[in-house]
């Protein structure tokens, strides 16, 4: 830390406690009650709990619809990473060269940020539905035989396309940045030693970039799993069939809809170990990234 | 030469398709919200605006029952504003006291504390929804701005961010601040907290757009109609439109998006350098 600081036995603590108390209550209480409450059975009527090990895993983690859930979330998560990195690495490559309009394209690029996951679902949602959308309409005219309220692939479809509609400009800012952070000399003497600009850019840039990636990976995945269940909330809403349940959106299913506790906070329980398992990655790689 | 032209215009046309996907959806609800439920359901989504503008919106921000059954807009745009406001200064605050307290003091726990807070990191809400709910249930917190408000504010994001800027801060600050003899609140009042303030700038307006987006913590807790902010407006209206009725209101819904978006979008275009540098500082 720092060579000189404060020698106070008190104020430190003062100036922690508003944190420390906030988080003791709304975070380390809550989730210890979610691991004791993975243990219990309740029954019906919430008369009676019994401590029961690990059966509520066993129930809830080895059903077919966790098991689902659990299958859709990492196809969703995979698809909706490698998308919107994609498209959004593409757009800041070619954002970086341009000189003529490049704040306009900047900025029209990055403001969805600001748009919340819900409000992005129902948009989308509207722009699928079936009497007045438009894009329901064409792609029924253009020979696909779509309907997102029936068919598991095309519900899957609408639920990617607006998660990766939202999350591109979340990483345009940050691609951008790291490509505004290669130092011109760089690039200069790169230039100089390659004419091809496609293979510039994969020997030179992108590992440049690499850092930038991964983190945003890191990112990206944290948010197809947390963060989408607006999305999934004002669209698909996991239909048909649970075909579309994120592993989030089925805690809070059988959490609220379904008052099964026990069950509820086993899968919490399971998530928490999936965000322990993404943030150890994240620290190390940043960790890296100092060395580097 | 000629090649040179060609790259260059295969790179506008990159960048102004992607701006008509970014920019296109929003720009067709804006020009829906302004027909009349008639219009939309003859035609579908629109692409010019229409003459229905001032109704539809007046009808939403100002007429009871005009969106949500006795809920105004405004009221809902006004929960939006005290939950983005109070969100973003309760974070500032927070987190920039703990950070002061961690890089500047040593103590017996600072290290421990510092894993506490970092603990905050592995427990994003949607991993213990439920015991959330029930802790603030329990303490008679819900349908209030504070049960809203005190449980978003206290993730480690914040802290990371303020802790990092203090240690480049010049240590020799502190020893002159010593010499002169300041206690340490003044140091942190008088010296720390002028430093600061291109920072908490550009904490600010991520924390209001965060906090403005809410919409899983909001949706547990708040109850009462007249605490839903817009966001969670846009949950009912979905209820609204699924559970159909004789004339869908669409142009209602997609006003209400407009609604939810034009705040967090024009303070992240007015302040456009201050959120960047946010965005890439915080979440490094």
């Amino acid at each position: 830390m720092k060579r000189v600081q404060f020698e106070h036995s008190s104020i430190p603590y003062l100036f922690v406690a508003p944190q420390i108390i906030i988080i003791v209550v709304f975070f380390l209480w809550p989730a210890a009650q979610a691991i004791h409450q993975s243990f219990l059975l309740e029954d019906a009527f919430g008369l009676s709990t019994q401590f029961v090990w690990f059966r509520n895993y066993k129930d809830t983690i080895l059903s077919t619809a966790w098991l689902q859930a659990a299958g859709f979330t990492l196809i969703f998560s995979a698809l909706v990473t490698f998308l919107s990195l994609g498209l959004a690495l593409l757009l800041a490559v070619k954002a970086n060269e341009v000189i003529r309009g490049a704040r306009t394209y900047k900025t029209t690029l990055m403001w969805a940020y600001a748009i919340a996951p819900p409000v992005a679902g129902l948009m989308g949602n509207l722009m699928f539905n079936p009497i007045i959308g438009d894009l329901y309409k064409f792609l029924n005219a253009i020979g696909w035989d779509f309907d997102h309220k029936l068919d598991a692939f095309d519900a899957s479809f609408v639920v990617v396309l607006i998660a990766v509609w939202k999350q591109v400009s979340v990483n345009f800012i940050f691609f951008l940045s790291g490509l505004q952070g290669i130092p011109h000399s760089v690039q200069e003497a790169a230039t100089m030693d390659c004419r091809s600009p496609t293979r510039r850019f994969w020997t030179i840039t992108f590992p440049l970039l690499a850092p930038t990636t991964f983190f945003l990976m890191v990112i990206n995945i944290t948010y197809a799993f947390f963060e989408t269940f607006g999305i999934i909330d004002t669209t698909t809403r996991g239909a048909p069939g649970g075909a579309t349940n994120t592993l989030v959106f089925k805690v809070f299913q059988d959490g609220f809809r379904g008052a099964d506790l026990g069950g509820s906070s086993a899968q919490s329980v399971v998530l928490m170990l999936i965000v322990l398992a993404l943030t150890v990655l994240q620290f190390r790689f940043i960790e890296r990234k100092v060395h580097y | 030469m000629n090649n040179v032209n060609w790259r260059l215009l295969t790179t506008h046309l990159v960048l102004i398709l992607g701006m008509l996907f970014m920019s296109l959806p929003v720009w067709v609800a804006f020009a829906t919200s302004t027909h009349s439920a008639e219009t939309i359901l003859r035609e579908g989504l629109q692409l010019w605006p229409g003459a229905h503008f001032v109704e539809t919106y007046r009808q939403v921000l100002f007429v009871e029952g005009g969106v949500m059954k006795s809920v105004l807009g405004t009221t809902m745009l006004k929960n939006s504003l005290i939950l983005g406001i109070g969100f973003a200064i309760g974070k500032v605050i927070i987190s920039m006291l703990a950070a002061y307290a961690i890089v500047y003091f040593r103590f017996r726990l600072a290290s421990f504390l510092f894993w506490v807070i970092f603990m905050t990191l592995l427990l994003p809400l949607e991993v213990r929804i439920i015991p959330s709910y029930e802790v603030v249930s329990s303490l008679g917190l819900l349908d209030t701005h504070v049960g809203l408000i005190v449980p978003l504010i206290a993730s480690a994001t914040g802290t990371f961010f303020f802790r990092q800027f203090f240690r480049s801060v010049p240590d020799e600050l502190l020893e002159a601040a010593k010499l002169d003899g300041a206690t340490a609140w003044q140091f942190f009042k008088d010296i720390l907290v002028p430093l600061s303030r291109t920072m908490i700038a550009a904490i600010l307006i991520i924390m209001f757009v965060v906090g403005w987006n809410q919409y899983l913590w909001p949706l547990i807790m708040t109850t009462k109609e007249e605490n839903y902010t817009l966001v969670i407006g846009i949950k009912q209206i979905y209820q609204i439109l699924a559970e159909g009725g004789e004339l869908p209101q669409y142009q209602k819904a997609f006003a209400l998006t407009i609604l939810a978006t034009l705040p967090p979008v024009l303070v992240v275009l007015v302040f456009q350098n201050w959120f960047v540098k946010g965005l890439v500082e915080s979440e490094k």
